[in-house]
């Protein structure tokens, strides 16, 4: 639990609406952030969706975003969405009105939805707490009973942590800031994260923790302490003063141990008092006696609640006999800190300023009045903290409800406020997850009948999807969706820049896994445009390849070709000598693929096999016909080798596929010049085929005829 | 939401379509100054303006972005009476030095004869394949058979509407359930009570687009027409930007129940009307998931309707003009994103003490 500590170093958060007051003065970063709530649209505020049960009457306002510079009363605005951004631009749209004005410089805007996503300390959370989530979702189902809790307990700790690092370093940030405005910002982010950790402690003591009648009195106690800490400073402030006793929040500072139930520190500030005040340490030693022999449950003994019910029914009476004996009433500090130690409402809401907020009273009152309170009954005492608090001064606001919605059990109530008081999604998306883990969210549908779990999460990650590279953790949320979370995924991954091969690579390998096809093959075949647009050949046959076009593989294969003829030579060998069975992709890839084959023989002076398979291009129609000019005319210098390389057979084969070709030529309407002297290099590129071919063939029988009669 | 920058478009007179490419990295922007304008975003997030080039020789319509699967390739459609096709060409030129990129003209559409009002790429899995439709109450679909050469464009289908068109809008689906499917609506405003939305759907048979429905209630003058990204369901979304925001639900009725062979019959439901934007709905446009539809109305507003569990179909947000002139330079940033800021509510009780009180 070390992290309980250190966080409230950063001075514990705002409590909601600290004295009664004090309210009004909540100026601090209202004020500086006009056009914030204007602009207060995104995120949960517009859950308004979340409508369960019989709430719907707390369905609010949709939230208005301000465009700077649009007349909104004159023209009209012109939009489109992008994947993760909006685009709004001014326009006019009724056409057959000239337009009165032109305007001077139409501006476009580009509307962001998660203004939280761009931040790069909450980047943070976001990033560990996705580490939280995906271990979650493994929790072993069979885990059952007390491992299970225990387990869920932990995970729930952990994403507070979370938040209290991400407080911590986010409050570092607004005292360097140098910017007033700035650091003001900062700090009142500081306070949100605050109360998003104070909210999900209490639910994590009541709906996780489940902590009964006793133990949820310290757990409440601990949740207090944590959470209003300014008392730690106070206390160390007052411990090194030269006189402690003297010193002007001497009284301040033990009032508040006791408020808090801290009694031990309490009465050891008691006996410094007693030390140097003869004429108290009476009064003192009594009280501190009071303090020291309050009945208290301690974890780990045999102790049942109605033994203690009784013991602390006894220590009630006695303190209750000193006051009315009147013990302290020469001390008005000591006579107060007897009434709070027995629970008096008037006394306790006299130290409202200490108290801070209703919570801390309520847990005071019941530390006092009723320790073994019941968590059923949290609600009533709850309720009537929070009236008696407020005193009909100011109303409850978000945090309050949020809280007492909490103290209700009413898990509903306490996701749908947070939906709409929080601006981003990680809050209600994480708890109400871990909840639903707890089993706690069953039987409420949400459209498509995926669940509300399953709502919040689609809408964290794809707010994430907005970021370019937060997307990455929202590809785990998706994949536990199950309704819509692969179609989501499917819908928003295809349209990740594809800016580097590396990151190119990353989404192929997220949608490969996910076995997701169209995707896959749709994202090679950008890659493949873009690279036969920038004449990268080997780039576009491999990523045509993978995407399994054919059609594709076939057009790239050509222009392989193509440049062959032009050039004389093939760029990229290394991919085409190495394309294995991918060659099957198409006919023309594999024509590729196997003439290459042939240079590479021949190259390597293995003529017979080279002269074999260049026959069998032909003869198996693998090469297209436009091309068996070209690989005739390669036919040559084999018919023209020393030795005989084509058989008597091989070379009829060959003759048949030259008057195959020649024959099947159409007779051209009127030639030009250009295509007479055309038909004339055609012509006697023919004739030397003919001449080589029947030579060759002469050759082959007198071979052939002369192995054979030997 | 909030406006994270603002771009100078240093168009000469009004725009008419802003659109995003499918990555969201360029949008290209159309006005009546007849240019087309492209914009890119750099790795730092800021937008260049590369290519600016006079399109038309009428006020620009609409610009439209084909499937990257097909290359860089847009579609204009203009006042001039025609639709064009641009390609952007890669080359080591000056331009590109300059950070300017190329756009050549593939080919230009002329058989409309009155005024191109729409123009959209077909579903990538229908090939290359655009539709335009026109004042003059007809909806050409064109295809280039071969992807590598844009200017051989063939005129597929002419399917007469009756009506002035003025918007289109193909069916995302890729479902193999479904057939090839557009809808149009037109902003005939004649006096008269005629349907003003239909839906055609591609026979496999006759070869043909042949009309499905009929929207008999849609009767006043449509200006924006929009099918939902389907998420695999079996029925269609289609919203329609009329003198109110409307969505409608389109179930298939099964073929054994229909008559055989003829087009597909479907139910009709309207599962929202609006009338926030107070007169004329301008445009209608769907996220990329589908999940919230956007409108912009006579009211200056764009607003954005979501569906709850229920499909009870609500107003979530509002882009609303301030009014105040906008100066200074021509892009202006705005990152200080913060938690806090979006949250007037949650702030205000937070306010009561503060982190700085404890540590001064």
């Amino acid at each position: 639990m070390a992290e309980r500590r250190g966080p409230c170093g950063i001075g514990g958060f705002g409590p909601a609406g600290s004295t009664g007051g004090a309210r009004a003065g909540s100026s601090l970063a209202t004020g500086a952030e006009p056009e914030a709530r204007a602009r207060s649209f995104g995120g949960p505020a517009n859950s308004r969706w979340l409508r369960l049960g019989a709430m719907e009457e707390l369905d609010g306002e949709p939230t208005v975003t301000l465009i700077p510079g649009v007349n909104s009363s004159k023209k009209q605005m012109c939009f489109d969405w992008g994947p993760g951004e909006m685009l709004v631009c001014e326009t006019s749209f009724n056409k057959k009105e000239k337009s009165e004005t032109v305007p001077g410089c139409p501006v476009i805007y580009i509307i962001r939805k998660d203004v939280d996503v761009y931040s790069q300390i909450l980047r943070k959370l976001f990033n560990e707490s996705h580490g939280i989530f995906v271990g979650l979702q493994r929790i072993e189902e069979e885990l059952t009973g007390k491992s299970r809790k225990a387990q869920l307990v932990r995970v729930s700790k952990n994403y507070r942590s979370v938040i209290r690092a991400c407080m911590e370093e986010m409050h570092q940030v607004a005292i360097a800031a140098k910017d007033p405005a700035c650091s003001r910002q900062f700090s009142s982010q500081v306070s949100i994260l605050s109360a998003m950790e104070l909210i999900w402690n209490l639910c994590e003591i009541l709906f996780i923790e489940v902590a009964p009648a006793g133990p949820l009195l310290l757990h409440l106690l601990d949740w207090v302490r944590l959470h209003v800490c300014e008392v730690d400073n106070l206390l160390a402030d007052v411990l090194g003063s030269e006189n402690p006793r003297k010193h002007e929040s001497f009284w301040k500072l033990v009032t508040i141990l006791v408020l808090q139930g801290r009694l031990d520190e309490a009465r050891q500030m008691l006996s410094k008092e007693a030390d140097s005040s003869p004429t108290s340490a009476g009064m003192c030693r009594i009280l501190g006696d009071l303090m020291r022999t309050m009945p208290v449950l301690s974890p780990g003994t045999t102790q049942t609640l109605t033994e203690l019910e009784l013991k602390w029914q006894h220590w009630h009476e006695e303190c209750e006999r000193h006051l009315q004996d009147g013990t302290f009433a020469s001390s008005p500090h000591l006579e107060s800190l007897c009434k709070i130690m027995l629970g008096d409402e008037a006394a306790l809401l006299e130290q409202k300023e200490l108290l801070n907020n209703w919570y801390h009273f309520l847990v005071t009152r019941l530390l006092y009045s009723h320790p073994t309170v019941k968590p059923i009954d949290l609600h009533f005492y709850a309720q009537s903290s929070l009236d008696l608090f407020l005193g009909g001064e100011s109303s409850p606001e978000p945090l309050d409800n949020i809280l007492m919605a909490a103290f209700e059990f009413d898990i509903h109530q306490v996701i749908k406020e947070c939906s709409i008081a929080l601006s981003n999604w990680w809050f209600v998306a994480h708890l109400t997850d871990l909840l639903d883990h707890c089993k706690l969210l069953q039987s409420h549908n949400l459209y498509f009948g995926s669940n509300m779990r399953e709502f919040l999460l689609l809408e964290y990650a794809s707010g994430l999807f907005a970021h370019h590279s937060l997307w990455q953790l929202g590809v785990d949320y998706f994949d536990y969706c199950p309704e819509l979370g692969r179609v989501s995924l499917e819908l928003h991954i295809e349209r990740i820049p594809l800016s580097t091969e590396q990151k190119a690579l990353k989404v192929l390998r997220i949608c490969e896994q996910r076995q997701m096809t169209e995707q896959v093959r749709s994202i090679c075949k950008i890659l493949a445009m873009k690279a036969v647009r920038n004449n990268r050949l080997g780039s576009a046959l491999s990523w045509s390849i993978r995407a399994k076009d054919a059609a594709f593989a076939t057009l790239v294969s050509d222009r392989f070709l193509r440049d062959y003829c032009e050039r004389g030579c093939f760029s990229d060998l290394d991919l085409i000598d190495n394309l294995g069975p991918a060659m099957m992709l198409s006919d023309r890839l594999t024509f590729l693929g196997k003439y290459r084959e042939f240079h590479r023989l021949y190259g390597e002076k293995r003529f017979v096999d080279a002269a074999s398979l260049l026959l069998s291009l032909m003869t198996s129609q693998i090469a297209p016909r436009s091309f068996w000019m070209t690989l005739l005319t390669d036919a040559l210098p084999l018919l023209e080798q020393k030795q005989v390389i084509f058989s008597a057979e091989q070379t009829y084969e060959l003759m048949r596929c030259l008057e195959d070709l020649t024959s099947g030529r159409p007779v051209h309407g009127e030639p030009d010049a250009q295509r007479l002297q055309d038909d004339d290099i055609e012509t006697t590129k023919v004739e030397m085929l003919r001449l080589a071919l029947a030579r060759n063939l002469a050759r082959a029988i007198i071979k052939e005829g002369s192995l054979e009669g030997s | 939401m909030f406006v994270a920058r603002s771009i100078a478009a240093d168009h000469k007179d009004l725009i008419h379509d802003v659109s995003f490419d499918f990555h969201g990295r360029r949008m290209a922007t159309c006005s009546s100054d007849q240019s087309v304008k492209v914009w890119d975003k750099s790795e730092s997030g800021d937008w260049h303006c590369t290519a600016s080039w006079k399109t038309h020789s009428g006020s620009v319509w609409r610009v439209t972005w084909a499937h990257p699967e097909f290359g860089q390739v847009l579609a204009s459609c203009s006042f001039d009476r025609t639709a064009a096709v641009w390609e952007e060409i890669v080359g080591e030129s000056n331009d590109k030095l300059r950070g300017q990129s190329h756009w050549v003209k593939r080919t230009t559409l002329v058989d409309s004869r009155t005024s191109v009002t729409d123009v959209k790429f077909a579903p990538k899995h229908m090939g290359l394949m655009l539709a335009t439709c026109s004042a003059d109450g007809i909806v050409r679909i064109y295809e280039a058979p071969d992807v590598m050469n844009l200017s051989q464009w063939s005129l597929q289908h002419e399917i007469s509407c009756k009506l002035s068109c003025s918007c289109i809008s193909w069916n995302p689906s890729s479902s193999r359930a479904h057939s090839p499917m557009i809808a149009v609506g037109s902003d005939d405003s004649s006096p008269n009570a005629m349907a003003k939305v239909q839906i055609f759907e591609y026979n496999e048979n006759t070869r043909k687009y042949a009309k499905a429905e009929t929207l008999m209630t849609v009767t006043d003058p449509v200006h924006d027409i929009s099918f939902a990204p389907n998420l695999g369901r079996s029925f269609h979304i289609l919203a329609i930007a009329t003198k109110d925001v409307r969505i409608f639900t389109l179930k298939p009725v099964r073929k054994e129940l229909s008559s055989s062979g003829g087009p597909t019959k479907f139910e009709i439901h309207i599962v929202a009307q609006f009338d926030n934007h107070n007169s004329q709905v301008w445009r209608v446009s769907w996220n990329i998931t589908g999940t919230v539809l956007a409108s912009s109305g006579d009211d200056g507003c764009v607003r954005l309707w979501k569906a709850n569990y229920m499909d009870n179909w609500k107003c979530t947000g509002i882009l609303k003009g301030n009014g105040s002139p906008v100066n200074g330079s021509s892009q202006q940033g705005n990152s200080n994103p913060s938690l806090g800021s979006n949250i007037p509510n949650l702030q205000n009780s937070l306010n009561g003490s503060s982190v700085g009180r404890k540590h001064s």
